[in-house]
């Protein structure tokens, strides 16, 4: 491809077409959801660190999500859903849809049913609910007939994506919590469409906005296909003592801690997560982590298990931060099939030049057509 | 507790204690969904008594407490204006070169003035819209092709430039008298360039009133970007009319016969091209925001103007009455189009179900065309 189509489209490395000389390497998030506990540190030490005001104090009565959406001040935000029986299956079926597809990177299904396997599965009882559901008794005798079954019965739950038997069957409830940031896109629409320069690529492939050349026209924030950036209003309460609130009107996101990055630190929310559900390194290590866990997760039985963001091809040319979802990623209030606008631009463009065509030639008309 | 056969049919925690919330058991049903958003009625799902029961249950997919995925542009009333000014001046410089180069004085002078007004109206309107208004020339600092605004910035520009000399010139030819020395200097160089500068006005005009719609378009707001393809057509009909109209108000009738005609031309462009951005919306799902509430309303009401105006300026050629009122009807159509279209796509993107439906609908086609390598989501 040509460096002009890079520009807009398609697998590349960002910082290197934004004339990065000797770029220190593309860096990234790997966000499991998998191991995410709700606690909600990296939130909180991303609005410490990077001193962003309080946008209001609600409850949202959306499980423990009381913080809504990614926006002007909140970088970091935690998803709670939760999901009954129903839902699992489903999710669990549209995972193994997707391994069925034969996505990259997938080869022939491993073969089938073997037997002698390392049982997988759930396999764990959920925590006996207080004052109704089964009780703890009632589910061991349960587990234990399970286990008693023969083998031929064992497949009655069905089977990981490589054909091994599940035991256990699946929880009537499950809690998903996810840390969401923002993208870093390799085609990011925000910066694409910028039209002050405000935003940038740094060299560590990221998107970063310059506050001070920002003159907040909002363009950006209709442009993210994730809807990540927004603009700072002025209902937003001050964490500092002079009662100052910055920025006020102009376009806010997560920098991917820029300032950390050039001393070579690790982002305020990586570093504090304490069950390194988010992880932090160069991109290309973070993919590999990525897949690692989704192959390990699969033999050990949660076919719902996905990537997202991982894949170059797709209508962003990938994201800096890649996620492990347990499910579709609209669940999440994640967009399953993003595409940054500014890779149809030439095309909108020509389109845009035909009609500017078309309306001199009306003019001309108008004004001959008289004439005659 | 059970006392009855029927009580085995109850959900297994009732009876006395605190009724479990549903969004814990299920917070993607529809019952969740709107006791989330506050109205009332998730009991019994008929919405409280003051809306119908919904007959057709919502369409499968499941957001995120129905919240919006893609933010709604913060743009407020000042943007469509804009759209629908710098619509007029574009159109207006196109016929005030027109008119000077057939001789129309009246038209001319009218147009031009027309042309400085809106384009004067036009950039208050963009710098009133910034966050941070004292810093508007920091779109001047760089020229970026990727962005829309910043061509479009650069289009206005030139386009001020243009329309500022050949309305200089109109001034200058009000003056009672021609005078000498310095003043006269200036007036000689006017007359110089005010032809090229009509020239560079008409070849400005035509990229100002399209570059709006890809404007719109580059963007993740769902009925914006599926719009892509026909959008351009709408807006320069648009622009084209709506200057027509304001001619035909302002100019007399025996010059404003270019108007008529490109008025004409304007409102078949609009009608047609509005007529396929319709169905191409339909066919993404994306249609509904543009269909129902206030924007739908003002759009009704704008095809309507559009209609009637197009029709009065058939017959506007014979009395300026009539032409005053199609004129207004005509630019009235053109401002409603162009605030329904801002309005339907914001309205789009706070809904989740349009920016996932489609999404999802286009991943299905390619996947079923055996497309499987570039979806966002992979396993391993």
């Amino acid at each position: 491809m040509s460096y002009l189509q890079r520009q807009l489209g398609g697998r590349t490395d960002p910082a290197q077409d934004a004339g990065w000389q000797d770029a220190p390497g593309r860096k990234g998030f790997f966000t499991d959801t998998s191991i995410c506990i709700g606690c909600k540190a990296c939130e909180v030490a991303c609005k410490e660190w990077n001193a962003i005001p309080l946008d209001g104090l609600a409850l949202s009565a959306n499980s423990y999500d009381n913080t809504g959406d990614l926006g002007a001040s909140t970088w970091r935000h935690v998803a709670f859903v939760e999901q009954d029986a129903d839902r699992i299956a489903a999710a669990r079926e549209s995972g193994r849809r997707l391994v069925e597809l034969g996505m990259p990177g997938v080869g022939a299904p491993a073969q089938a049913a073997t037997q002698g396997g390392a049982p997988a599965g759930y396999g764990v009882l959920p925590a006996p609910v207080e004052d109704h559901g089964p009780s703890l008794g009632d589910m061991l005798t349960e587990t234990r007939a399970f286990e008693d079954r023969s083998p031929e019965d064992g497949a009655s739950h069905g089977t990981t994506v490589d054909g091994t038997p599940m035991v256990g069957a699946l929880p009537e409830f499950r809690w998903l919590m996810a840390s969401d940031v923002c993208k870093h896109c390799t085609h990011a629409g925000c910066l694409d469409v910028c039209p002050t320069g405000a935003l940038f690529r740094s060299e560590h492939g990221t998107v970063v906005v310059q506050a001070d050349i920002c003159n907040g026209c909002g363009y950006c924030v209709g442009a993210c296909p994730f809807g990540v950036i927004e603009r700072r209003s002025d209902a937003s309460t001050t964490v500092r003592g002079d009662g100052h609130v910055p920025n006020i009107g102009i376009a806010q996101k997560c920098t991917l801690c820029y300032d950390r990055l050039q001393h070579d630190q690790t982002p305020a929310c990586a570093q504090t997560c304490p069950t390194t559900s988010i992880r932090f390194g160069d991109r290309d290590d973070m993919v590999e982590a990525a897949r690692a866990r989704v192959s390990q997760l699969h033999e050990q039985g949660f076919t719902e298990a996905r990537l997202y963001g991982a894949n170059d091809d797709d209508g962003v040319g990938g994201t800096g931060s890649v996620f492990l979802l347990l499910d579709e990623p609209e669940v999440y209030g994640l967009p399953p099939d993003p595409v940054c606008a500014t890779s149809r631009l030439p095309e909108m463009f020509r389109t845009a030049g035909y009609a500017g065509l078309g309306m001199l030639g009306a003019a001309a008309v108008a004004f001959l057509g008289g004439r005659s | 507790m059970t006392t009855s056969a029927f009580d085995s049919y109850r959900p297994p925690d009732e009876g006395g204690r605190r009724r479990r919330r549903p969004s814990l058991r299920d917070n993607v049903s529809g019952a969740a969904r709107s006791m989330a958003r506050g109205s009332s009625g998730w009991l019994t799902g008929d919405g409280g008594g003051r809306r119908e029961a919904q007959a057709v249950p919502d369409v499968e997919f499941s957001s995120y407490y129905g919240r919006s995925v893609v933010k709604p542009m913060p743009w407020k009333h000042e943007i469509p204006a804009y759209l629908f000014i710098g619509g007029v001046a574009a159109g207006s410089g196109l016929l005030g070169t027109g008119a000077a180069a057939t001789g129309l004085d009246v038209l001319r002078r009218r147009s031009r003035l027309t042309a400085m007004a809106a384009v004067a109206v036009s950039g208050g309107l963009l710098v009133s819209d910034l966050g941070r208004p004292e810093r508007f020339l920091n779109m001047l600092r760089t020229v970026k092709l990727t962005s829309p605004m910043s061509v479009g910035t650069w289009i206005f520009s030139g386009y001020s430039a243009f329309t500022g000399v050949t309305t200089a010139a109109e001034l200058a030819r009000m003056l009672p008298q021609r005078s000498s020395g310095p003043v006269g200097t200036v007036l000689r160089l006017l007359d110089a360039v005010e032809t090229p500068a009509g020239v560079g006005q008409a070849l400005f005009a035509a990229p100002l009133a399209a570059y709006t719609s890809v404007l719109l378009s580059d963007t993740a707001t769902p009925l914006w970007f599926e719009s892509r393809r026909h959008l351009p057509f709408v807006f320069v009909g648009s622009a084209a009319l709506a200057a027509s109209g304001v001619q035909m108000v302002l100019s007399p009738v025996a010059q404003a016969g270019p108007a008529r005609r490109l008025a004409l031309l304007g409102v078949a462009s609009d009608l047609v091209a509005m007529h396929r951005l319709e169905s191409q919306l339909e066919e993404d799902g994306v249609r509904e925001p543009m269909e129902t509430g206030h924007a739908g309303r003002m759009l009704r009401t704008a095809k309507a103007l559009i209609v009637a105006g197009g029709l009065g300026t058939v017959l506007a050629g014979r009395s300026r009455a009539v032409a005053v009122v199609a004129g207004a009807a005509l630019a009235t159509g053109s401002a409603l189009t162009r605030f329904a279209i801002v309005d339907a796509g914001i309205e789009s993107a706070k809904d989740p179900k349009y920016t996932v439906e489609p999404q999802k609908a286009r991943l299905e086609q390619r996947r079923a065309q055996g497309t499987v390598d570039d979806s966002i989501v992979t396993v391993r």
